[in-house]
């Protein structure tokens, strides 16, 4: 019990420890423990009959086989396209990189459900291919598992970029220069060393690409058509059937293969890893043969150009009176936008930018104790607070209602659940930068401060505070651009008085007022895009790569 | 077969990226590495040498020029067809393979049957004195360990050529003067030509049977470890080789191979060739060349102004006319070591002053 004492020393310690541990309990282990609680019981007795029902008729099963297709297939299809995408950056020397890399953070700033949106536009009854291309011969069933497939393997191919693109680029060059030198020829090297030394970071991509797609609510609730899954029927049973019970065993049942992935990922495939330390920066890299990188180059510029015209459909579809019946262009979206839309605009930023600094401050505080203190708990603490990035969304939101309805906690309705929503959900973001960005840190730098008289709270502000701050404005950038494109949970706990320009967005979709939904999404992409440049010019450095890295890790 | 190695006046321009220039790292190289023979390329971080060695191996394409193995010509011959194998300074070694597979590596990829690159691995190891590591990891093995896998991995193809960047640079001193032996025992034994790059001068004067000083992209001078020490042609030799003095002076006399040469503390004469009078010279003066005499005695009188106590040896900095001379004298045991200020002559044989050129205006 040294650890406790030599905290009771420091009040204001113990008292932050406190304080977050009260806190993360109230605002993340509580509310998962009311899900699992709605589940099994009923007045007031253990019961699985819940469960008995949801799992017992082949029919009722569906949206689990459904969910864990569509999961396994786009951790395939993802991890296949990023990993061909980051070896055309990182070895093969391809043409405009820039390019291709800013185009494949596109996905990741945007909401979720733009690109079904844009398969809708393109491909869906109305289409653009579908009705002036192929005139309606061709009907590309994208409501349902292809449609899925497609955008979010667009979706989410960025995330399995960024994993693999830091797995190449860590391998030691020598390493593959040992292969070439000792007569292997390029696709040897390829085969015996590069792949076998990115199997950890491809297991990596692919169960965090599984955890996204089975959590991923906003394309599914757009497109899943008679294809349903978990994410969405947990939110039906809630919101359309009254079905309490019934869609926190949902909520469960898609909880459960998303810890085992995270799990996975977190404690056995990241230990795998073949970290290799180079021993001086090699000249140049070992390249492909001139038909490998045409080939590869070919490939960037079709995944890109799919990108490109998923964003420029949206950005068209903005413009035109009534998609599939009248394309003159018109501003008249935009105008009500500001309109209609002003107050979900308006609501959404006041509590995106109250919930941003504190998801900082919170984030940086629990990295600072995790990785420097000692104190009882403190792995509990680390596990909790990055629990809520691999909870599906979905399962949060059901949490929240449920946790928060009555009192002394009575907070539905009110603009506060929103804003607690949004920071402990984003609060794992500001932590890893947090974390990452101490390790760095001497902590002799500390221990000077300490040394000369500064107790704990003062070191952290007046040191490691400053030391931290371009992490911090990253994890800030992050949890912004989070905040304002978030759908999965918040859907849950918007109400009459507060609402958010991503649920407005949603029931533009449902109306099929798709140009009106364009111009809704346009508006806030071009919102977070500001906020990332504000953001930017104030740290002076490219917070969307460290993002991109924190939404991979 | 022959497998000497030549190189026919190599360049390698790198362009930079995005309008910043280009670099010159390789400039106007030419060398022959005899067969069977080890040539170090030494010289300061950036001077081209790495980048030579990648032009051998084949991981970079010369801008300008030719490499040669034996008499075929190699420039244009994919890297892995050139049968030269390197040891790298990270080592290289694959972290998912045993200590087994690193080193037969070369054979499987060139279909040897699995019996007999069983064996060849075996004897290998062997020669390196890591027979028993077969079934381990790199990881688990030491860093001079894991630089003797590399080792065995690089000969097991029987290369033409061996080549080594700063193979040793990431062991610990100690650790590093024995494996220099043991390359060198190897290098010996097997007659094998071999091209290694370092930084470090003992390493270089320990190992070679040439020397190539190189700096800025050009090779300074190439000979015997003696002949770069003793002899240097230019500053740069003179200056990165060991310690020494440099006197201004000018050449006022040559006859019969000794130069008459003029410095601020007066006249000496010095072996030289190829230097005229009027000629513009630094007088390189060893500090182990130089002895200390009692005050009045020796050639030039001076003070002390800073004594390095190194145990085995003694620093002295020695104050001679305005100009500061580092003299190095063994120490012999239970002496006193003279202090600062104390006056002392200093001595030195005209025989072993050395002459390089001086550039610029006096």
């Amino acid at each position: 019990m040294d650890g406790l004492r030599k905290i009771l020393r420091e009040p204001v310690l113990a008292a932050t420890i406190g304080v977050i541990a009260v806190s993360l309990f109230l605002f993340v282990i509580y509310p998962l423990f009311k899900v699992f609680q709605m589940s099994v019981v009923e007045d007031g007795r253990f019961t699985l009959h819940v469960y008995g029902d949801l799992l017992s008729k082949a029919f009722e099963r569906r949206p689990l086989y459904n969910s864990l297709l569509l999961g396994t297939l786009v951790a395939l299809a993802g991890t296949a396209v990023g990993y061909l995408f980051a070896f055309a950056i990182a070895r093969a020397d391809v043409p405009w990189k820039r390019f291709f890399r800013v185009l494949a953070t596109f996905p990741i700033i945007s909401p979720p459900f733009v690109l079904s949106l844009a398969a809708i536009l393109l491909l869906g009854r109305k289409g653009f291919i579908t009705r002036m291309l192929f005139q309606g011969q061709w009907d590309p069933h994208i409501y349902g598992l292809r449609g899925l497939i497609l955008v979010e393997t667009i979706a989410f191919f960025p995330t399995a970029f960024l994993i693999m693109l830091g797995v190449l680029q860590a391998i030691d060059p020598a390493l593959e220069e040992s292969s070439l030198n000792l007569g292997a020829t390029r696709w040897q090297v390829f085969r015996t060393v590069t792949l076998p030394l990115s199997i950890p970071g491809l297991a990596s991509s692919l169960l965090v690409l599984f955890v996204e797609s089975l959590a991923d609510f906003g394309n599914p609730i757009i497109l899943s058509g008679n294809f349903h899954v978990l994410s969405v029927q947990a939110y039906l049973h809630i919101t359309g059937m009254v079905d309490f019970s019934g869609g926190a065993a949902l909520a469960v049942i898609l909880l459960l293969p998303t810890l085992v992935a995270f799990l996975l990922q977190k404690y056995w495939v990241s230990r795998k890893s073949y970290v290799t330390v180079t021993g001086k920066p090699s000249p140049g890299r070992l390249s492909v043969d001139p038909f490998t990188r045409r080939l590869l180059t070919v490939l960037c510029l079709g995944v890109s150009g799919l990108i490109l015209l998923f964003y420029g459909t949206v950005v068209f579809g903005s413009f035109v009176t009534l998609w599939g019946a009248d394309y003159t262009l018109t501003v008249k979206h935009y105008v009500s936008v500001f309109l209609i839309g002003g107050r979900y605009l308006r609501d959404t930023v006041i509590l995106a930018s109250l919930a941003t600094p504190i998801t900082g401050i919170l984030g940086m505080i629990i990295a600072f104790l995790v990785v420097r203190k000692q104190f009882v708990g403190k792995g509990l603490m680390d596990l909790t607070s990055m629990l809520t990035f691999a909870v599906p969304g979905t399962v949060v939101g059901i949490g929240y209602i449920l946790a928060f309805n009555e009192r002394p906690l009575l907070l539905t309705g009110t603009a506060a659940i929103i804003v607690l929503l949004f920071i402990f959900r984003n609060v794992p973001v500001g932590i890893r930068a947090g974390v990452a960005a101490l390790q760095q840190i001497d902590p002799a730098i500390e221990e000077a401060a300490t040394n000369l008289g500064a107790g704990s709270g003062r070191t952290f502000a007046t040191i490691t505070l400053p030391l931290i701050t371009p992490a911090f404005f990253s994890g800030l950038a992050y949890s912004f651009v989070r905040c304002m494109t978030a759908i999965s949970a918040v859907i849950f706990v918007v109400s009459g008085r507060w609402n958010l320009i991503t649920i407005a967005i949603l029931g533009l979709v449902e109306n099929a007022d798709l140009s009106q939904a364009a111009a809704f999404s346009l508006v806030l992409i071009a919102i977070v895009l500001l906020a990332l440049g504000l953001i930017q010019v104030g740290v002076g450095r490219v917070a969307t790569s460290q993002m991109g890295y924190e939404a991979a890790g | 077969m022959s497998n000497a190695v030549r190189l026919e006046r190599l360049c390698k321009v790198f362009e930079g990226r995005g309008g910043t220039g280009s670099v010159v790292a390789v400039d106007d190289v030419s060398l022959e590495v005899k067969d069977g023979s080890l040539v170090t390329l030494l010289g300061p971080s950036g001077c081209g040498k790495t980048t030579v060695l990648r032009m051998i191996a084949g991981f970079e394409a010369p801008t300008e020029g030719e490499v040669f193995i034996g008499d075929e010509r190699i420039t244009a011959l994919p890297a892995n067809k050139r049968r030269t194998s390197m040891v790298f300074q990270s080592y290289g070694l694959f972290p998912h393979m045993t200590v087994f597979d690193n080193v037969g590596y070369g054979l499987r990829i060139r279909k040897v049957p699995a019996p007999e690159i069983r064996a060849r691995v075996r004897s290998m190891l062997e020669l390196v004195g890591l027979a028993g590591t077969e079934g381990r990891l790199p990881s688990q093995l030491s860093g001079g360990q894991q630089q003797r896998v590399a080792l065995a991995r690089a000969l097991i193809t029987e290369p033409r050529v061996l080549l080594f960047d700063e193979p040793l640079s990431n062991l610990d001193a100690k650790l590093r003067v024995q494996m220099r032996l043991e390359i060198r025992r190897l290098q010996q034994r097997l007659q094998i030509t071999s091209v290694y790059v370092t930084h470090d001068q003992d390493e270089a004067m320990t190992l070679s049977d040439q020397v190539v000083v190189m700096h800025q992209g050009r090779i300074q001078q190439v000979g015997t470890p003696q002949e770069i020490y003793s002899r240097p042609r230019t500053l740069f030799v003179a200056d990165f080789i060991g310690k020494a003095n440099f006197l201004a002076g000018t050449v006022r006399h040559v006859e019969g191979g000794r130069a008459d040469v003029e410095i601020a503390q007066g006249r000496v004469q010095v072996p030289a060739e190829g230097f005229r009078p009027g000629d513009m010279v630094w007088l390189l003066l060893r500090p182990e060349a130089i002895g200390l005499a009692p005050a009045g005695a020796g050639r030039w009188q001076g003070r002390i102004a800073a004594a390095t106590y190194l145990g085995s040896e003694i620093f002295y900095e020695v104050m001679v006319g305005g100009q500061t001379l580092l003299v190095k004298v063994g120490h012999p045991q239970g002496a006193t070591p003279l202090g600062a200020s104390d006056p002392v002559g200093v001595a030195f044989d005209e025989g072993s002053l050395h002459l390089v050129p001086r550039e610029g205006t006096a």
